[in-house]
């Protein structure tokens, strides 16, 4: 068995569906942070049979949660302090997302109109289906795309 | 300021007054003949329309404003590269209510957002088509003397008919309403709209066959199968004359049933039906009008003025 070992300050995310991880790196931007990231693949889960496990080395108030509840509201968030967890946080899904993900439908005005704000709006809580406020096509998680950061 | 983007912009009582006013209109036109003098209406249509834009400006004239805009983006500064908030910005130094017809979804919306006049949605690609539905619940209620209590057969392409989706939308908030959606297997309604109505307890049923459920229809809106949003034209031929409404069909229905076409018909009814007492279709075109006037009356609040 393969052994990662414990991280003393950050934050690990648990319970991300395995595949997924790489993904939420790059949503999460993880690629331009100044810290160390463990990405556990494939690791066994009694709960969901494979899962995921990233374990990153900064300052939780670095990690933007609407954008992992938009991903996955069920992924698990351990604040670590001293290599022990001190907190556990809640995801919930937020009610808008600006500026983060890019709406994929070629008819939106959004792939024309210049610095237009990509707008997703929270259209079904229960179902966890997010709409573009402009558009309204149905946010597709299988092909996020996020916008660049200017 | 308001705007209108879409149909369910406009409360339930909101659309009551809106059509009380549309019906006064049409009983006086010389009463409101003059109460846009010195106004004026943008058209900006950046793709091609006939009856939208023509029926927009016939509104504006009614009310004895002005018109001034453009027919598509080749004329307008869009081709120079121009941006909608750009654009309306600067249009609304120039008129005071703007109708604003776009191929790109949600680009009146982005429009409204930075206008100093009130934009009206006149269609926004296979989004929203809000003023054909005032259009369609005006059409019901002054012929029906009702909106709500009835059944109704969408017939056609529903899958992709902006026309039918925003009229299921605004007619799921009256009372009594059981929808028939008559269609190909392959232009269903989609799924998103029958989990809607089913989350409602609205009733609907889903058949192939309109002869089968013509005797139970009170209304039946009849959609084109467009040709532009089928990328195998094979599938187009075979679909665009599944249903023809001929004389024969008609023998089936009420007495009073009621025939409504967005417009433009192909050869979806055939024209031995329009001297039938019963195609609305035509009416419904002028209904178009008054409802737009009413809309232009309303979000210009020269009612409040007045008052």
């Amino acid at each position: 068995m393969l052994n990662v070992g414990k991280i003393e300050e950050g934050f690990v995310l648990d319970h991300i569906k395995a595949g997924q991880s790489l993904s939420i790196y790059h949503h999460l931007q993880l690629d331009t942070k100044d810290c160390t990231v463990a990405m556990i693949m494939n690791a066994r889960s009694k709960k969901m049979g494979k899962k995921d496990i990233l374990k990153v080395e900064c300052d939780i108030n670095e990690l933007n949660m609407d954008v992992l509840a938009v991903i996955d509201h069920n992924i698990t968030v351990n604040v670590i302090k001293d290599g022990v967890i001190v907190a556990k946080k809640e995801l919930t899904l937020p009610k808008e997302i600006h500026r983060v993900f890019k709406c994929k439908n070629p008819r939106c005005i959004t792939s024309i109109e210049q610095e237009l704000p990509h707008i997703f709006y929270l259209a079904d809580e229960e179902k966890c289906i997010y709409r573009c406020r402009y558009c309204e096509e149905k946010f597709d998680m299988h092909s996020l795309e996020r916008v660049k950061i200017m | 300021m308001r705007h209108l983007m879409n149909p369910l912009d406009f409360s339930v009582e909101e659309l009551d007054s809106l059509f009380d006013l549309a019906e006064d209109m049409m009983k006086d036109p010389a009463k409101y003949a003059d109460v846009c003098h010195g106004k004026k209406l943008a058209t900006c249509f950046y793709e091609p329309s006939t009856r939208t834009r023509l029926s927009f400006e016939a509104a504006m004239m009614n009310l004895g404003g002005n018109v001034l805009g453009f027919s598509s983006a080749d004329s307008s500064s869009a081709a120079k590269g121009e941006s909608v908030s750009d654009t309306i910005r600067v249009i609304s130094c120039y008129a005071d209510i703007c109708a604003m017809r776009h191929p790109k979804e949600g680009a009146p919306m982005v429009a409204a957002g930075k206008s100093l006049i009130p934009v009206i949605n006149a269609g926004d690609g296979g989004h929203q088509h809000p003023t054909q539905t005032l259009t369609d619940l005006l059409t019901i209620r002054s012929l029906k003397g009702r909106l709500g209590s009835f059944t109704i057969g969408l017939c056609g392409d529903l899958k992709f008919g902006r026309t039918v989706h925003s009229l299921i939308e605004a007619l799921c908030r009256y009372k009594d309403i059981n929808f028939i959606f008559i269609s190909p297997e392959e232009l269903r309604v989609p799924d998103y709209v029958t989990e809607m109505l089913k989350s409602r307890n609205i009733s609907f049923k889903e058949v192939i066959s309109l002869e089968e459920v013509m005797p139970e229809l009170d209304l039946l809106y009849m959609t084109r199968v467009q040709r532009e949003r089928f990328f195998n034209e094979e599938d187009y031929i075979r679909l665009k004359d599944f249903y023809i409404l001929t004389k024969e069909k008609m023998e089936l229905a009420k007495e009073d049933m009621l025939v409504l076409h967005p417009l433009p018909r192909v050869n979806e009814i055939s024209v031995e039906i329009d001297s039938d007492p019963r195609a609305a279709y035509f009416k419904q075109a002028n209904y178009g009008v008054y409802v737009r006037m009413a809309l232009i009356y309303t979000l210009l609040e020269l009612g409040k003025k007045e008052a």
